[in-house]
């Protein structure tokens, strides 16, 4: 087992790399200046390789990635183009508010999601199957930005039940989840970003289940007398490592944030922070950013696979 | 300056402020509390001058900090002209036309108590242009570069005294120092230097003082009760400025009472806002949203083609179609410039322009415009140029539209016509604080990109010869005449297309009071107070 871990995550290092090379690479082939933010509209040449001496964009590419990723592998980041902040401040910063969404987006997605798709996979073909089937597509072909700016309408313009952005009446410095004067504010992000992985987990749990109930081993423990329940216990075992994969998908998807969602709530999470360094062109930001949640998607998925193996030995074994 | 004052006191709008009261207390601001929701995407940078913009010197630069020259934003009926700021005053040596004599405000005092001096001076202008000072800021810099160009150099006369020396003879030099703000030297001192750390504690001299900072969150500012003007002490206990970058959330952030000031609401939500009770107030400010026309080769080096695209605009319909919230744009500056004159008024006639075309020989007359899909002051962009590109296409232009993102635009805008000579025109809204910004740099070789913001190359060699008669006529009365003349000239001239200027929209509760929209990109704020 350890020498599986060991090569899980040997394997992990070199996808990191290629994240961080293609990422640095997109953000240069984009038109526009990463000194955008500093320089004025106006700003003449002159002013502009003045400013990209002291911010070290003279230097070739190559040797500004080399310069950043030496510099990433001790934990430094550099400073925010846009605001002289360290990058990783910003970042954790951010991470830790997206977080504060994932934490109740996760189980919420998770726990409906799992329960929807496996009501409708015990009951295939029936009422109850194509009224979770019906809202699982529903909730996947959703455009979560409208979702967002419809439940805004509703429950934060019209009905005032709950507040419309943002995270708090003091922002995230003082937001504690203890008190619904600043949890209120993560009612309607949180619901928005769960309705997708509802979706998406539900239809994925109702297949597997579906599939499973067909298998000759569910004859078998019938033929020996198991009750439905005992059925669907094992069933439900069987049917765990597939939808552990798409539910580790999905936790990456959750923990990265979601910029459109942010940006509708200004929530300042991971996914507003990148809206942001994409739009000011704040490529030390940006490139912080992405590498960290690459190596976010990259360690969650390890954690799945291992999960996966420790529930269903034939993985590890193949 | 129109206003919408809270139209009718219905009874849906008493119902949402109970609802809001009682279910929903976290989100009621505590009385005098001015909360405003900025179009920009982060907090601007508290360091001096600020970034995003104009609207980086509203809200924080000009309230934090104070120039030596500050902007007269106290009336509505007439635009915004400088005033002494820290500057009690400011003549040329009448000795040398290149020299600038500059009395300083005494008894004024930095927010940690550090008295401003000439030193104060010297220093702030050297950190922003010398790279050898040992607090060079590229930031601060970048920032204040262009409005540096004729600065050669600083130095302090006496404690309250200091003297300019600049590259050429400049009669309008003083509104180069409205734009750049004193920081405190003390207080980076104390902070050893570190930049990173004075934003988080920054000390000027403005009418707010800073209190704290959530990044990329809030700012929150709170009176200076010693600021030196007393007329500009803050009526408001507290004034808290939140990015909000989406139209959409700033709309639904003052109709749920997150906030109760927003910028620029989109058009479509003016209606809305205003059945629930909010004020919206325009007012004419120095903006304008025009294309900037290729002069160095293809049809608008032809004055007819030129004169035809002016002649092919229906204005009204543009500002129709932006709610009233646009005035239509014929020349430069705004009617209300003093330096407007009498430029031609180039009223909608498909007839006449399409008559020009075939005159030019340009029938249909195929052109390429650079747009954007946003940026800084430039409305609503996409729909806007649908619309031009239709009025143009009818009478007898083929235009096609290159569209970027603001950044790709501004490469460029930058870069000129030489580097960029597939466009014959570029869609780039400009600020027109002053006539050496507004017209001046439009009009003269000296400022051609990229040395200078003449995307497009235009000269005229009666526009060189005011241009240099202004810069050496230092009789105000003799100096706004040749300023009329340039301007004119301009307009004649057609050197742009000219489609509307910008009513600056904002929205606010009615709990807002005492607001004096002044015709500036600047505000203040300092006369406001909140009712509870």
């Amino acid at each position: 087992m350890s020498r599986y871990i060991l090569q899980r995550i040997l394997y992990a290092i070199p996808i990191a790399f290629g994240v961080s090379v293609v990422c640095f690479s997109l953000v240069y082939l984009a038109p526009g200046d990463p000194l955008q933010t500093v320089l004025p509209p106006d700003a003449t040449a002159e002013t502009i390789e003045i400013v990209k001496k002291a911010y070290g964009f003279d230097k070739p590419l190559p040797i500004q990635f080399l310069i950043w990723l030496g510099k990433v592998v001790t934990g430094d980041f550099g400073m925010s183009i846009a605001t002289r902040r360290p990058v990783l401040d910003e970042i954790i910063m951010a991470l830790s508010n997206t977080g504060m969404l994932a934490m109740f987006a996760i189980p919420t997605a998770f726990t409906i999601g799992f329960l929807m798709g496996l009501l409708a996979g015990c009951f295939p073909g029936k009422w109850i199957d194509r009224g979770v089937t019906g809202t699982a597509v529903f909730g996947v072909s959703l455009p979560n930005y409208w979702l967002a700016i419809v439940m805004v309408i509703i429950f934060a313009v019209e009905l005032s039940w709950l507040p419309a952005t943002g995270m708090g009446p003091k922002g995230s410095a003082e937001f504690s989840i203890w008190r619904w004067s600043d949890t209120q504010f993560l009612v309607l992000p949180v619901i928005t970003l769960s309705m997708i992985p509802i979706g998406i987990i539900s239809r994925t749990t109702r297949a597997a289940i579906a599939e499973m109930r067909n298998q000759d081993f569910v004859q078998t423990l019938r033929a020996k007398g198991l009750s439905e329940f005992a059925v669907i216990r094992h069933v439900i075992k069987n049917a765990l490592p597939g939808v552990l994969a798409v539910m580790g998908l999905q936790f990456g998807y959750l923990l990265g944030g979601s910029i459109l969602v942010e940006t509708v709530f200004t929530w300042p999470g991971s996914g507003f922070l990148l809206s942001k360094a994409i739009i000011n062109r704040d490529v030390p930001v940006l490139q912080g950013t992405i590498l960290t949640l690459a190596i976010a998607f990259v360690m969650t998925n390890l954690i799945i696979d291992l999960l996966q193996s420790m529930i269903d030995p034939r993985i590890r074994r193949g | 300056m129109r206003t919408y004052p809270h139209l009718k006191g219905s009874f849906r709008a008493g119902l949402v402020a109970l609802a809001l009261a009682t279910a929903c207390p976290a989100t009621v601001q505590a009385a005098g509390t001015l909360v405003v929701g900025m179009t920009a995407g982060n907090i601007p940078v508290t360091t001096g001058n600020p970034d995003q913009g104009f609207e980086g010197y509203r809200f924080v630069g000009y309230n934090l900090y104070d120039s030596l020259a500050l902007w007269d934003l106290s009336k509505s009926d007439k635009p915004s002209d400088i005033l002494p700021g820290l500057a009690t005053g400011w003549q040329i040596d009448p000795a040398n036309p290149n020299r600038w004599i500059v009395k300083l405000r005494p008894g004024v005092k930095y927010h940690d108590g550090c008295a401003f001096s000439a030193d104060d001076v010297v220093w702030n202008f050297q950190f922003r242009m010398d790279q050898k000072s040992p607090n060079f800021f590229a930031q601060q810099f970048a920032y204040t570069r262009s409005f540096l160009t004729n600065v050669k150099s600083v130095e302090k006369v006496d404690d309250m005294t200091v003297a300019f020396e600049t590259n050429f003879v400049e009669s309008l030099f003083p509104y180069s120092l409205s734009y750049v703000l004193m920081v405190s030297q003390c207080r980076l001192k104390a902070l050893n230097g570190d930049w990173a750390a004075y934003a988080m504690q920054p000390s000027g001299t403005g009418p707010y003082k800073f209190d704290k900072m959530v990044p990329n969150q809030r700012l929150e500012l709170v009176p200076n009760t010693d600021y030196w003007n007393k007329d500009r002490i803050p009526k408001q206990d507290r004034l808290v400025l939140i990015p909000m970058p989406e139209a959409s959330t700033r709309t639904a952030a003052l109709l749920s009472g997150q906030v109760n000031w927003i910028e620029a609401p989109s058009p479509d939500a003016i209606p809305r806002l205003k059945s629930a009770g909010m004020k919206i107030v325009t007012n004419v400010y120095p903006h304008h949203w025009p294309y900037m026309l290729n002069h160095k080769r293809g049809p608008f080096t032809d004055l007819r083609v030129r004169q035809a695209a002016n002649l092919a605009i229906n204005r009204a319909d543009m500002v129709e179609m932006l709610g009233g919230t646009a005035m239509e744009d014929h020349a430069i500056v705004p009617p209300t410039v003093a330096y407007y004159g009498n430029p031609p008024k180039y009223a909608f006639d498909p007839v006449k322009a399409r008559a020009l075309l075939k005159e030019a020989g340009c029938l249909p007359c195929k052109v390429t415009f650079g747009i954007s899909t946003s940026g800084s002051g430039q409305m609503q962009p996409l729909p806007m140029n649908e619309l031009v590109k239709a009025q143009m296409d009818a009478a007898g232009f083929d235009v096609t539209i290159q569209t970027m993102d603001w950044n790709a635009l501004l490469d460029v805008y930058r870069a000129g016509v030489e580097k960029f000579p597939n466009y014959d025109g570029l869609n780039f809204s400009r600020g027109l604080l002053d006539p050496v910004n507004a017209i001046i740099k439009q009009a003269s070789k000296l400022y051609w990109a990229p040395a200078g913001p003449n995307w497009g190359h235009y000269a005229h060699p009666d526009g060189e010869i005011l241009v240099q008669k202004i810069f050496n006529e230092f009789d105000p009365a003799k100096q706004l005449a040749l300023l009329i003349q340039l301007h004119e000239l301009l307009g004649r001239e057609a050197m742009m297309i000219f489609v509307v200027h910008d009513l600056n929209p904002r929205a606010m509760s009615p709990k807002v009071q005492g607001f004096v929209q002044a015709q500036s990109w600047f505000q203040d704020l300092t006369t406001i107070s909140v009712a509870p």
